[in-house]
C-alpha cells in the first residue's frame, strides 16, 4: 500500500487529519508530521523525513501539506531522497487525505492515489 | 576579498545581529505573519554557530553549504528553506575555494537570489525578502563593475536593501503567509526583507 504523510505547522492538526482519514481507512500506512520537535508551530525537516521513512515501501509515499514552509521543507526532504518514490500532492488537506487513504487501502498505485486526492478537490461539498 | 576564516567571522556577526534583532523581526512579523520570524532566524543561526567549529577549516563552499543545511533543519518557517537554499546554492557557486574575490562574491549573491526564487517561486514586487535582495545585488554589481572597494560596494548594497525594505511598506503581499492579509499588509515592512538587510549589514560590518 502507498504510504501517506500529513505535514502541518500544527502537531494537533496533522494528527487530527490522520485520525479523521483513519475512520475511512484503518489499514493504510499513514502518519502525521506536524509542528516542531518541541511541539511548537512550524515545520521540521527531520520530522518530515522520519515520517516518510516510517511509512515507506516499494509502493511509494505521498505527502499532503498545509501551506508555506510545509511545502518548501517537504520539497527539500524529497530532493534529498533521490531514487525514492515520494511525491507531494497539491490538494486540500482533509479531503485529499481521506480520498488518498481510501485509494491506498484498495491497493492502488501511487499515481492513482495522487489522482484520487486531486480529484477530491473538485467535489463540491453541498 | 575574503578567505574562509573571514567567512566564519562574518557568519558569527550575522548570528549576533540576528540575535540582537530577534524581537524586532518577530514584532514585524506580528501584523502580517505569525509572529515568529525573529524567533525562527535566531534559532537557525544559533545552530549554525554551534556547528561552525566543525567546518571552520573547510573551504568557503563547504562552510556556506553547512550553514544552509543547518538553517533548513532548524528555522521551522519559510525563511528556513528559503535562506537555507540561498546559502546552499551560494556554497555551490564557490565550491572548493578558500579565497574569493569580488566577482566570486557576486556569484554568491546571484546564486542566493536564484536559490530563493527556485524555492519560493516569487518575483520582485511580491513583498518578500527578494525586494531587498534583488536591488542590493544590482547595486553591488554596479559597484564591482565600477571598480569600487568591498567596503564601498557593500555600503551601496546595504543602502539599496534598505530602500527595498521601505518599498515593501507600499505594496501588497502576494506570496507567503502575509498574502492572507492582502491589502492590510500595506504600510507594514516585510520581515524577510528586513532580515536580509541585517545579514548584508553583517557582512559590511567587517569591511572598512
Ligand atoms: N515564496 C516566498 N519567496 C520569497 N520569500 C518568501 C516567500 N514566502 C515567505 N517569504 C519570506 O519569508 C518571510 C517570513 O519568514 P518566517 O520565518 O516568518 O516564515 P513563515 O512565513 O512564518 O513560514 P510558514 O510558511 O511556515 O508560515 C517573509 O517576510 C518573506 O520575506
Ligand atoms: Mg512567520
Amino acid at each position: 500500500m502507498v504510504g501517506i504523510v500529513i505535514v502541518s505547522h500544527s502537531k494537533k492538526l496533522a494528527e487530527g487529519v490522520v485520525e479523521l482519514a483513519r475512520l475511512i481507512s484503518g489499514e493504510c500506512p499513514m502518519v502525521a508530521a506536524g509542528g516542531l520537535e518541541d511541539g511548537g508551530f512550524g515545520t521540521s525537516y527531520e520530522r518530515i523525513e522520519a515520517a516518510i521513512n516510517s511509512v515507506y515501501s516499494d509502493d511509494g509515499v505521498v505527502v499532503i501539506m498545509d501551506m508555506g514552509s510545509s511545502c518548501m521543507t517537504t520539497e527539500m526532504v524529497i530532493e534529498n531522497m533521490e531514487g525514492k518514490k515520494v511525491e507531494m500532492i497539491d490538494c486540500p488537506m482533509v479531503e485529499g487525505a481521506a480520498a488518498a487513504a481510501a485509494e491506498s487501502e484498495s491497493g492502488s498505485s501511487l499515481e492513482e492515489v495522487k489522482q484520487a486526492a486531486i480529484d477530491a478537490a473538485g467535489e463540491s461539498k453541498f | 576579498m575574503t578567505d574562509n576564516k573571514k567567512v566564519v567571522e562574518i557568519i558569527k556577526v550575522m548570528a549576533e545581529i540576528i540575535h540582537e534583532n530577534a524581537q524586532f523581526l518577530t514584532d514585524l512579523d506580528a501584523p502580517i505573519g505569525d509572529n515568529d520570524h525573529g524567533i525562527n532566524m535566531d534559532r537557525g543561526f544559533q545552530k549554525v554557530v554551534e556547528d561552525l567549529p566543525g567546518v571552520e577549516n573547510s573551504d568557503i563552499g563547504a562552510i556556506l553549504k553547512k550553514t544552509g543545511m543547518d538553517l533548513v533543519s532548524t528555522v521551522g518557517g519559510s525563511s528556513g528553506p528559503l535562506y537555507g537554499t540561498a546559502f546552499m546554492k551560494a556554497g555551490a557557486a564557490v565550491a572548493g575555494k578558500n579565497e574569493i574575490d569580488a566577482d566570486d562574491f557576486l556569484d554568491i549573491m546571484d546564486a542566493a537570489v536564484g536559490g530563493v526564487q527556485l524555492r519560493g517561486k516569487a518575483e520582485k514586487g511580491e513583498k518578500t525578502m527578494l525586494d531587498a535582495m534583488i536591488p542590493a545585488v544590482e547595486a553591488i554589481r554596479k559597484g564591482v563593475d565600477a571598480g569600487k572597494t568591498p567596503a564601498e560596494f557593500l555600503a551601496d548594497g546595504v543602502e539599496a536593501a534598505k530602500a527595498g525594505v521601505e518599498y515593501t511598506k507600499t505594496i501588497i503581499a502576494t506570496k507567503g503567509r502575509a498574502s492572507y492579509v492582502g491589502e492590510r499588509s500595506i504600510g507594514h515592512q516585510d520581515p524577510g526583507a528586513t532580515s536580509f538587510t541585517l545579514l548584508l549589514e553583517s557582512i559590511a560590518a567587517l569591511y572598512d
